[in-house]
């Protein structure tokens, strides 16, 4: 416990801290959250003053340039929807205290998975929409999902551990769609696969810019369905279900749940699973929705790695993840209009160290006091 | 203050009371911890109200109180782990303010924990100046485990300085935290509940230490809920009920335990039970020649066999550590069974998924209620729902209907007394009693059949023994089969009708219980068979045995 003394003498404040021992209402984790994001901004910004700008200038361009319009907007969230997918995969894994970090080659086999309906080609190019996204869709949550598993089972069976075995099996997934890349898929020698059919194309709004003039020019993509809906679903099941239940005690005390009958090698090989499938489906969402080809940088972007730091800053609560990815989207988004870009990633990393601090708040209760000293 | 705590620590208490305190009485040991008016508030209840405390130089005060009366929280107050809301403490007459366990210490009070901080993978002389400023490299530990050794010497407290404490038992951890603390230079110990996780021998151990240490001039606080252990070790008693004072500084040789007990509970309290006779029905649980290996790999159940019937309750007696508690886990399918089996209603259920004893009416009261027990982190509800989540009302499909299971909780929290503001505050927040009886109340509410309980009154007050004991002749009564794991000899005489006693995990013999009254032959004959006498072996009159 630490204790600052604002000056020695009598009468004094005193700031004391002591551990919290009561639960906290359900507003104050967001409350200290939103403070903690408004005290790294002001941070940020003395930086940004010190280094010869404008903070107010470099927020307010910040702030347009990934929510200005709608167009940016758009831009922001079609950023945010692969985080959200590969957060909500962290988060399932994380609640059970499987350190499930690679998302980033769950995603790109997912990508990969979805990819191979169209190329190999699984179905005929003019398939419907209808036929052809849900089979990619399904096809990238089943090879994101063997992703995961194989790490899960390696935990269960022979307690491997699961952060070596996930964070390897990230670059077998990027050898693996680079093979086809460059190989077997490849587009006369380039670096990439031909483009999909529109068919095997997620849906943009700008797609409807014929009947829905106000859609002209925005890139946001049924992708973020995949994302809401899969944060309900996962809402749902870890708050509302059976399973859900046995995960949470499971990360809470697994000698209790095992003695609640509850079998651990199942759900660890379950919940892994699952973990891989959704960041799987993130793959999928912008394989099919941004990039419309197979090719392996921009699908090698670090998703799974931001999905980590999002599922811990929204404390792992599938709702508070979509929020969270937004602002990161913003933040990623911003990096491309300010220079020196390093000024987003900076507001990024004060943010994150904020929200971790402020984790403190949470544990933790500050007394005022003025008293005598000794 | 320190100069003070200095001079106090350089003279023994009655120069102390001369040169220091020459406002006391003379013919008064002075007040080593005077606190007043103490106030403290947690969200839904009043866990301290305006309680006054005295602690005399060089005694041994006993702090009673039924669970949740708020002892844990007075104590923490003093050892500066919690700030009180109102209210003065006083060391040895200076006011002092703690804001953490560090001035605490300072001041020279320790407090061990019931639940041990210590680093399993480092020595007891690592462990012991953990968080000291000194040594400030760790080199010359020896001349540390010397100190320390001696210091073991000063006041009976043996253990090895260099031996790691996962290797240690839990008696031994205990006597690491005591010198933790002496170490430190306290010389006000306060201990919750120290007994409640000592075998017997250990408890005589513990008790020479005590002594030991007021007569060299230390003083001791001393939180129990057994009343025997009260009146042969304390010099005078207090007793909170709700957070209330109800008894201060009363000398612990005048009072018989019936008044302490109507004292904490506000009730008379029925210390003995009302066994009714029964006949017992067909087998339900029985145990065949069962062999199993303990954590570390050695032997400690070695060909067990025993049965228990519908509607009789059968204990077994042992000193701790000689395979009960692995025999219960054997039965809970949570232990490997290397040869033998158990039976339950003639199925299988060694070596087999524990979750088919819970579908088919086991119920388990573990021995370690935080760590196996319960999941400190969830909620009550959560915490009630472990063993019927499966099945409806809680179970819609493969969904979980939380307004039944909050209902359910709410409906455990009135029956069975759990005292918690809501049944979504997590466990980790309830008293020692309170969460034994939320894990109570779930194994109950499920009407079982066969029941293993391990230790079930382990850490509950007076009131709650009693109602602990009703509820297992109430499943007696209900025809279900109790197996009952405990080391207190007298709750397994007057309410088993059957006893095993074990020793090194093999069946020293069983005798049958006909009176509920301790009888003397009968003590002697378990405790002889407890360190390993066989029946057989035993020249007992009159009392009334059974092959
Ligand atoms: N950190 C906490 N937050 C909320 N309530 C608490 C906390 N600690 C204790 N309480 C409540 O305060 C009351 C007193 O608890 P305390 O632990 O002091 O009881 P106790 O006398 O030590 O009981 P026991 O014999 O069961 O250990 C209880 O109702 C308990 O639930
Ligand atoms: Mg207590």
């Amino acid at each position: 416990m630490a204790e600052w003394t604002a000056s020695k003498k009598r009468g004094a404040l005193r700031v004391q801290l002591e551990p919290r021992l009561d639960v906290p209402p359900a507003w104050f984790p967001v409350a200290v959250s939103l403070g903690a994001v408004f005290v790294a901004l002001i941070l940020g910004g003395i930086v940004i003053a010190f280094s010869g700008g404008n903070p107010f200038a470099t927020y307010a361009y910040i702030a347009r340039a990934s929510f200005g319009d709608i167009g940016v907007l758009s831009d922001t969230i079609v950023k945010a929807t692969p985080i959200i997918l590969t957060a909500l995969a962290c988060s399932i894994a994380f609640r059970m205290k499987l350190w499930n970090i690679g998302a980033e080659g769950q995603f790109i086999m997912g990508a990969w998975g979805a990819s191979a309906v169209v190329l190999a080609p699984l179905l005929p190019p003019e398939t419907t929409r209808w036929l052809f996204i849900p089979a990619m869709a399904l096809a990238g949550f089943g090879m994101g999902g063997v992703w995961g598993l194989i790490p899960g089972y390696l935990k269960a069976k022979f307690n491997v551990n699961e952060i070596i075995s996930s964070l390897m099996l990230n670059y077998i997934a990027v050898s693996w769609v680079n093979y086809w890349v460059f190989g077997v898929w490849s587009e006369g020698g380039f670096q990439m696969s031909p483009k999909f059919p529109t068919n095997a194309s997620l849906p943009r709004l700008s797609d409807y810019a014929e009947t829905i003039p106000f859609f002209r020019g925005l890139t946001t993509h049924a992708g973020l369905i995949f994302g809401i809906l899969a944060a309900i679903a996962l809402w749902f099941i870890v708050y509302r279900s059976r399973w859900g239940y046995e995960i949470r005690l499971i990360g809470d005390n697994p000698r209790a749940a095992k003695y609640a009958g509850i079998n651990i090698v199942r759900n660890t090989i379950l919940v892994m699973a699952l973990s891989g499938a959704l960041a799987g489906l993130g793959g999928v969402s912008e394989v099919a929705g941004v990039v419309r080809r197979l090719q392996t940088a921009p699908l090698n972007a670090g998703y799974g790695f931001t999905g980590i730091i999002v599922a811990w800053l929204a404390k792992l609560h599938p709702l508070a993840i979509i929020l969270v990815s937004i602002l990161f989207g913003a933040l990623i988004l911003a990096g491309r209009e300010i220079q020196p870009s390093g000024i987003p990633k900076m507001i990024q990393g004060i943010i994150l160290v904020c929200l971790i601090a402020s984790d403190f708040l949470l544990r933790y209760r500050l007394r005022f006091t003025r008293g005598e000293v000794e | 203050m320190c100069t003070c705590f200095l001079v106090y620590l350089a003279t023994s208490p009655l120069e102390h009371a001369v040169t220091a305190n020459t406002t006391t009485d003379l013919q008064q040991p002075p007040l080593a911890v005077e606190m007043r008016g103490i106030v403290k508030r947690f969200p839904g209840v009043l866990a301290n109200d305006h309680v006054n405390f005295e602690l005399r130089a060089g005694e041994i005060h006993a702090l009673l109180g039924e669970n949740g009366a708020g002892k844990s929280t007075l104590m923490n107050i003093l050892a500066g782990l919690y700030k009180q809301d109102a209210g003065t403490i006083k060391v040895k007459g200076k006011t002092l303010e703690f804001s953490s366990p560090r001035d605490a210490i300072k001041a020279g009070i320790g407090m061990v924990h019931q639940h041990f901080m210590l680093v399993p993978s480092q020595t007891v002389t690592e462990n012991i100046l953990l968080g000291l400023d000194e040594p400030r490299f760790l080199m010359r530990l020896q001349e540390y485990d010397k100190k320390i050794a001696d210091l073991g010497d000063k006041y009976g407290l043996k253990v090895d300085p260099r031996t790691k404490i996962w290797q240690l038992s839990v008696g031994e951890q205990q006597r690491v935290e005591l010198l933790k603390m002496l170490y430190r230079g306290a010389d006000v110990l306060v201990m919750d509940e120290p007994t409640a996780v000592l075998a017997p021998q250990e408890i005589e151990g513990l008790f020479e230490t005590l002594h030991s240490m007021v007569a060299q001039g230390k003083s001791v606080i001393f939180i129990s809920h057994k009343l025997n252990e009260v009146a042969s070790i304390a010099d005078r008693v207090s007793v909170l009920r709700r957070g209330k004072v109800t008894a201060s500084g009363v000398p612990a040789k005048g009072v018989s335990r019936q008044e302490l007990a109507s004292m904490m509970v506000g009730r008379e309290v029925a210390l003995a039970v009302d066994k009714k006779p029964k006949t017992p029905g067909e087998i339900i649980l029985d145990v065949k020649d069962v062999h199993a290996e303990n954590d570390k790999g050695l032997p400690c159940l070695r060909g067990l066999s025993l049965h228990v019937r519908a509607g009789e309750i059968v204990g077994i007696a042992g000193v701790a550590g000689n395979g009960q508690v692995e025999l219960s886990q054997v039965i809970a399918g949570l232990r490997p069974c290397k040869k033998g089996q158990a039976l339950l209603n003639g199925k299988k259920v060694s070596n087999r998924d524990t979750r088919y004893g819970i579908e088919h009416g086991m119920s388990y009261v573990p021995e370690d209620r935080t760590h196996v027990g319960s999941s400190p982190n969830l909620s009550v509800t959560d915490n009630v729902i472990m063993k019927n989540y499966r099945k409806p009302p809680i179970s819609k499909g493969s969904m979980l209907d939380m307004s039944a299971a909050t209902k359910f909780a709410q409906e455990l929290k009135e029956a069975y007394d759990i005292i918690v503001p809501t049944v979504n505050t997590p466990v980790r927040l309830l008293s020692g009693g309170n969460l034994q009886r939320v894990i109570l109340a779930r194994e109950i509410s499920g009407h079982p059949n066969f029941m293993v309980a391990v230790q079930p009154t382990r850490g509950l007050d007076v009131g709650a023994i009693e109602g602990v004991h009703r509820l297992l002749l109430t499943q007696r009564e209900a025809d279900a089969a109790v197996l009952l794991i405990s080391e207190e000899l007298e709750e397994l005489i007057a309410l088993s009708d059957r006893i095993y006693v074990i020793y090194e995990g093999r069946m020293m013999g069983e005798i049958k219980v006909e009176g509920a009254e301790p009888d003397k032959t009968l003590m002697d004959a378990i405790g002889l068979m407890m360190t390993g006498t066989p029946l057989e072996q035993i020249h007992m009159e009159g009392a009334p045995t059974h092959g």
